[in-house]
């Protein structure tokens, strides 16, 4: 019957060639034009190309000896490492209590999810005032509770040493920190679901094997859960690797003093502040080497689950 | 048991406050920066955490934000742009997903791995070659208003493309084959199938992928910011990174923009919030 509805195929063409036609001009030509740029010598955004870099590596060679490209690659891997660590782990135990309460499931998973919907731009411009220099609500928060230090000038008056949340020694949760907040809601949604989706008859018989609260969770919600799991391991990996808008709004070009840059925010500096075109084009297509290796890294680590 | 009971209620105590923090680092920096919009100026520094009642009161960060930056025009080109985007992606997304979904033929896996694939290349590692397609097409880089929002729209449309084809793909595949085979019974032609039971039943996935569509367009500062660079292109989120960059010390005026930015998204949500993570959550993920 389904053969008879579906066995004419010339409908096809109208169902698959617009969608098809946008993929391929805007999504694929672009991205193989990029990585036959990474080889040619290219002035400026709207420019063509000037001809082929001698040699025609350069630009991979480069990768390897630029100290800036060394220190986005090293807060870059950082930045992939406390994701994985917090984001997930954040979002696994957030998932794993609300799974234990009886009130109130909606209403956690809209608020944790609300931070996604939000531009970055807006969020970066937030955690500015949130971490500003000068009375911004973390610093002033330490003030009321006396954890400032204070400076005593020669004619008696006290000044508040203020922590400077973006400078060498703090920079990095205060980038950091915002980046794994936003997501966390993501990851708490997927897990939720994964554990929606484990059967419930394997509880009731282990409650009847004497089971419960935490024996569950080790025993059954956790190794169950590994699939999911595995599927946020690589997102978070890719995801961390992509992260430009929030550091960019935050940060900017590097800061502080060339030790803040991220792949992301170096690719996207190289190209259009510095107009270094075929450079950053081979930044971004060294993000996505990257993205693909470490995913099936991850995939080869944890092995799927076949009969679940 | 008494004592059972006494544990229980403890360590639920203890879950539903890990809970509720979690909430409320979520909320609360959203609510400080609301009410630090309505604050004056010089208060937000040294007083920022009561509420803003009396003398500390203001309307001023909101009329010098919508006095020194063309919001009204910046809510119209977003709109335009990011309701455009999302009218063609369902049209697009939802016939490609149908086709595939039930037809079967040579090159369909072949597809499916390209939609896949699709969806993993990063913005910035296509725009560039975007940019010189379409300047060479006469869109980008003219300065006229509505070729540059056109340039923004193309690209954008082709970014949601592959993640709203497989969340449609996922709930396509859950309609009962039955209905189309009765509709086909009547006569009905494919397309009369799609739009007559495949949409109806398949209605709350497209909310979703509407709704993900329009807030990842509106949200968009990469590509906004590449093609949109005259005053009068300016949408949402370029805008308020324009402010950002030029609002120095005037932290109130930064608050009210981030809120006049974030109130339609809020807005969105608050209404569709049911849509968004019921429908993400059964069509993406699965597996």
């Amino acid at each position: 019957m389904k053969s008879m509805i579906y066995k004419k195929k010339s409908p096809l063409i109208v169902f698959l060639v617009p969608a098809f036609l946008f993929i391929f001009v805007f999504l694929y030509y672009p991205f193989f034009q990029n990585i036959i740029n990474t080889f040619l010598s290219i002035g400026g955004l709207g420019r063509a190309a000037e001809g082929v870099n001698t040699p025609w590596y350069e630009n991979y060679a480069r990768l390897f000896t630029d100290p800036y490209m060394r220190t986005a690659m090293k807060n870059t891997a950082i930045l992939i490492v406390c994701t994985v660590i917090f984001q997930v782990g954040i979002a696994l135990i957030l998932a794993l209590l609300v799974d234990n309460v009886k009130h109130g499931q909606q209403f956690f998973r809209t608020v944790y999810f609300f931070p996604i919907v939000i531009s970055a731009t807006a969020l970066g411009l937030m955690f500015n005032l949130i971490f500003l220099y000068k009375g911004g609500m973390i610093n002033q928060l330490l003030l009321k509770l006396g954890l400032l230090n204070y400076e005593v000038k020669t004619n008696g008056k006290m000044i508040v040493e203020w922590l400077d949340w973006k400078d060498k020694a703090h920079f990095m949760p205060t980038m950091f920190m915002p980046v794994m907040w936003q997501y966390v809601g993501f990851y708490f949604v997927i897990i939720v679901t994964g554990i929606n989706n484990i059967p419930s008859d394997l509880y009731e018989a282990a409650a009847l094997d004497g089971a419960d609260g935490w024996k569950k969770t080790r025993y059954i919600t956790l190794p169950l859960l590994r699939n999911v799991l595995r599927t946020c391991l690589v997102l978070a990996i890719t995801g961390a690797l992509k992260v430009f808008d929030l550091p960019w709004v935050m940060f900017g070009a590097g800061m502080p003093e060339n030790q803040g840059w991220l792949t992301g925010t170096y690719m996207y500096d190289q190209t259009f502040n510095r107009m270094n075109v075929d450079y950053g084009s081979t930044i971004a297509v060294f993000i996505v080497v990257l993205g693909i290796i470490l995913s099936n890294a991850a995939n080869r680590l944890i092995k799927p689950l076949e009969d679940f | 048991m008494a004592t059972n009971n006494k544990k229980t209620s403890i360590s639920t105590g203890i879950i539903y406050a890990v809970l509720i923090f979690w909430a409320l680092t979520t909320i609360y920096p959203f609510i400080w920066v609301i009410l630090n919009s309505f604050r004056k100026k010089g208060l937000i520094l040294s007083d920022s955490f009561s509420l803003p009642l009396g003398d500390a009161f203001t309307m001023d960060n909101y009329i010098t934000a919508w006095q020194r930056s063309d919001f009204k025009n910046a809510y119209l080109n977003s709109f335009l742009i990011s309701g455009t985007v999302t009218v063609i992606v369902i049209i697009l997304a939802g016939l490609a997903a149908y086709g595939l979904t039930r037809y079967q033929f040579r090159g369909r896996g072949l597809l499916y791995s390209l939609i896949m694939g699709g969806m993993m290349f990063p913005v910035f590692a296509t725009i560039i070659p975007v940019f010189r397609m379409e300047v060479i097409m006469g869109i980008a880089g003219r300065g006229n208003r509505w070729l540059s929002m056109l340039a923004v729209i193309l690209p954008q449309i082709a970014g949601n493309l592959c993640f709203s084809i497989i969340v449609l793909m996922g709930f396509i595949q859950s309609v009962p084959i039955e209905l189309e085979e009765s509709a086909y019974l009547d006569g009905c032609n494919v397309f009369q199938i799609y739009f007559h039971i495949i949409i109806p039943a398949a209605k709350s996935s497209f909310a979703t992928v509407a709704i993900f569509t329009f807030l990842w367009s509106y949200n968009d500062l990469f590509t906004q910011s590449f093609f949109l660079r005259y005053p009068q292109e300016k949408a949402i989120t370029g805008l308020l990174n324009e402010i950002s960059s030029q609002a120095g010390v005037n932290y109130g005026l930064m608050a009210s923009s981030v809120v006049l930015v974030v109130i339609p998204v809020l807005l969105v949500y608050i209404a569709l919030q049911k849509h968004i993570i019921k429908g993400l959550t059964a069509g993406a993920i699965k597996g």
